[in-house]
């Protein structure tokens, strides 16, 4: 059995600095940040350099977890995993609170403080126990996006949802459909992830559908290919285009006059503050009394050069 | 197979020792590549809660889940077919549970045995399409993950206006069918525990003082009685020697009177079965049926299927192997939680320990069998 045992030590040899170098631990509290985001999903990139801003500053360890294909069953099964290995705190999203009520509810009864970002609503967090939720309310955000197209003119609209098994995405549309005064329906796209698969839906759409006011992206994911579907049919600039979130692309968009406005949900915010919120709590005892709307904020033409500067990064 | 017992001596069978029998069997790699794991992870992640009560469950409960699927996929491959559409029948058993069981109002009972059917019967067209055609498994059911992730998405979207359906623990209250794949075993015994100091339990909230774990999950007990029922039909009937038949060589089989196209719709249908028990455990588990869910599913059965000893090409294989698999693999990816391995080399660790686990099996299998 000896080559065996050379191939389990060869093994376990070259993964053993790997994994020091993972365990290098700051001195001061642990807290775990875990999203329902997929792995290609770059939006969540910022988070991740809040975090380490945040725990640099502070002097605390985060680590960031997330499902990798964004499968929600197995979030709730990083959860549990998280709170067993005993950190201070969890921050973590619920972007849906049948699967993830349970396992959150039970970290905070094992004695881990809990705070909820980005998805999720402050009554589902205040229910699972959390210490506050900050975020921003999709629902509201999408209405808020509606009625300022709607004051701009615009009547109908094509949504562009890339990630359509998430409730929160649903909301966006919904929300800005209310806005507009109109029902939600064929308008809102199921675009997949991919962005030559979105920009072609996005064509395909606009082709069949040439008489649609605006378009409705809800993230970098599914802006960025339509931003170049667009620039291909000659529609762009002439076609009304809004967009969630922001991006390096985005926010050349919005400087060239494609792009009207995009919601800033200040994710920065939403990974930030819950890091120095938690460390004060655990060091000082100290707890803001209400919860946090870290957005939305509409970023158009006007203010673009800090935003420009950090876009992708901090903002 | 190499444990059928020898009755008659014949001056054809070669003499094998008896330590040399109990050596080759195609779980060996499996076995010693679950104690490397286990010894890796004993000394890089020993005391980060891995090993608590609430660790082992975390990733007992994962590899349960990996068993399920794995041992429907094992078969499958033993057979000489693949099936690529056990994540997204997972993901369409939960829906179609939630859309009879909360949208139209059914008893659950009625909506999980209404899903089984119908899954079972996707499985047997999935199987049927691949005999008559000839063509691939590979393609036909790569058509299926499309499809049925398609359905998936839409009728929640057509019926609710939304993807994700809640309140099916609600509606499967009281359930005895439900109870089946969403309770917990063994409460008494856990409860003891917490009180005896032996695992932790609650600090605080409504559930104080109770133990952390509080059972164990019916998913496992699906899982160990799947692998158990697996085992025994591949080692010890005559219809498990006819699925090594099908897969070795499928027209020497038929020659010799295997029924091969019925083993392989039969397999078909056992993957289509298992693919559901592991949606209705994780829909009555979370309470919500989501499009997302399963979502690369069968890559993880077919991976731990393979660390577990089958070759890819079929007639060769464990169900015992594919289990060890499963528990390679869910160890591994919820220790490398454990070990606080940096999330973005995550996917880098998996596959180089996978990578190694394939490899060592390999190795073992070939000194083992001789086999070049």
């Amino acid at each position: 059995m000896t080559p065996t045992m050379k191939l389990l030590l060869a093994a376990t040899v070259a993964a053993t600095p790997l994994i020091a170098a993972g365990t290098a631990q700051a001195e001061g509290e642990k807290y775990i940040l875990v999203s329902h985001a997929p792995d290609s999903d770059s939006w969540w990139n910022t988070i991740k350099n809040a975090i380490a801003l945040a725990s640099e500053q502070m002097g605390v360890e985060v680590e960031y977890r997330n499902p990798p294909t964004g499968d929600l069953a197995d979030m709730a099964r990083i959860i549990e995993q998280a709170a067993a290995s005993g950190p201070d705190g969890i921050i973590t999203t619920l972007s849906d609170f049948d699967v993830l009520s349970g396992p959150v509810r039970s970290a905070v009864d094992s004695g881990v403080d809990v705070i909820i970002m980005n998805s999720g609503t402050p009554e589902q967090a205040r229910e699972v126990g959390a210490l506050m939720y900050v975020g921003q309310p999709e629902y509201d955000a999408g209405l808020a996006a509606g009625e300022r197209a709607k004051e701009d003119g615009v009547e109908s609209f094509l949504c562009v949802n890339h990630y359509i098994s998430s409730p929160a995405s649903t909301e966006r549309c919904q929300g800005f459909a209310d806005g507009l005064g109109v029902e939600l329906g064929e308008q809102m796209i199921d675009s997949g992830q991919d962005p030559a698969e979105i920009k072609n839906r996005v064509q395909a759409y606009l082709s069949a559908n040439p008489d649609t006011d605006a378009v409705l992206t809800l993230g970098p994911t599914s802006a960025d290919p339509t931003l170049l579907a667009l620039d291909e049919t000659g529609m762009a600039g002439d076609i009304y285009f809004g967009t969630f979130d922001l991006g390096a692309n985005i926010v050349q968009g919005i400087k060239d006059g494609v792009i009207e406005w995009g919601i800033d949900q200040q994710p920065f915010l939403q990974a930030y503050l819950p890091v120095v919120v938690l460390t004060n709590y655990h060091r000082y005892g100290v707890l803001p009394g209400n919860n946090i709307n870290s957005g939305p904020g509409f970023v158009t033409a006007e203010g673009l050069e800090m935003v420009e500067k950090f876009a992708g990064e901090y903002r | 197979m190499a444990d059928t017992p020898q009755i008659v001596m014949d001056e054809r069978v070669k003499q094998i020792s008896p330590m040399r029998r109990a050596m080759i069997r195609p779980e060996l790699g499996g076995i010693v590549g679950t104690i490397a794991v286990f010894v890796f992870f004993g000394l890089f992640a020993f005391d980060s809660g891995m090993f608590n009560s609430q660790g082992i469950m975390n990733w007992s409960v994962v590899s349960a889940q990996f068993m399920i699927i794995a041992v429907g996929a094992c078969l499958l491959m033993i057979a000489g077919e693949f099936d690529l559409s056990v994540g997204s029948m997972i993901g369409f058993a939960g829906m179609m549970m939630a859309i009879f069981g909360v949208t139209l109002g059914w008893p659950m009972w009625v909506a999980i045995l209404v899903t089984f059917a119908l899954c079972i019967s996707i499985g047997a067209l999935n199987g049927f399409i691949v005999v008559r055609t000839g063509l691939p498994s590979f393609i036909v059911t790569l058509a299926f993950l499309f499809i049925l992730r398609g359905f998936t998405i839409f009728l929640p979207q057509t019926i609710e206006r939304k993807t994700i359906i809640g309140g099916i623990r609600e509606a499967a209250e009281g359930d005895w069918l439900a109870a089946l794949f969403g309770g917990t075993i063994g409460k008494g015994f856990f409860t003891w525990m917490g009180e005896a100091g032996i695992i932790a339990t609650f600090e605080r909230g409504t559930r104080a003082g109770e133990p952390v774990v509080n059972g164990i999950p019916m998913l496992i007990v699906w899982a160990l009685g799947l692998v158990v029922v697996g085992h025994v039909l591949l080692t010890r009937t005559r219809f498990g020697n006819w699925i090594f038949a099908a897969g070795g060589d499928a027209e020497a089989a038929r020659n010799s009177g295997v029924p091969v196209n019925r083993v392989k719709i039969t397999m078909f249908m056992f993957t289509a079965f298992c693919a559901t028990v592991f949606a209705a455990c994780q829909v009555m588990e979370f309470g919500s049926a989501g499009a997302d869910r399963g979502l690369l599913k069968e890559f993880e059965a077919i991976i731990a299927v393979v660390i577990g000893g089958a070759l890819l090409t079929g007639g060769y294989g464990s169900v015992i192997g594919a289990a060890l698999g499963a528990l390679i693999f869910g160890v591994v990816q919820q220790g490398l939680f454990f070990a606080g391995v940096e999330s973005s080399l995550f996917r880098v660790f998996l596959g180089v320990i996978l990578l190694f686990a394939v490899i060592l099996n390999t190795y073992i299998r070939r000194i083992i069998t001789g086999e070049r």
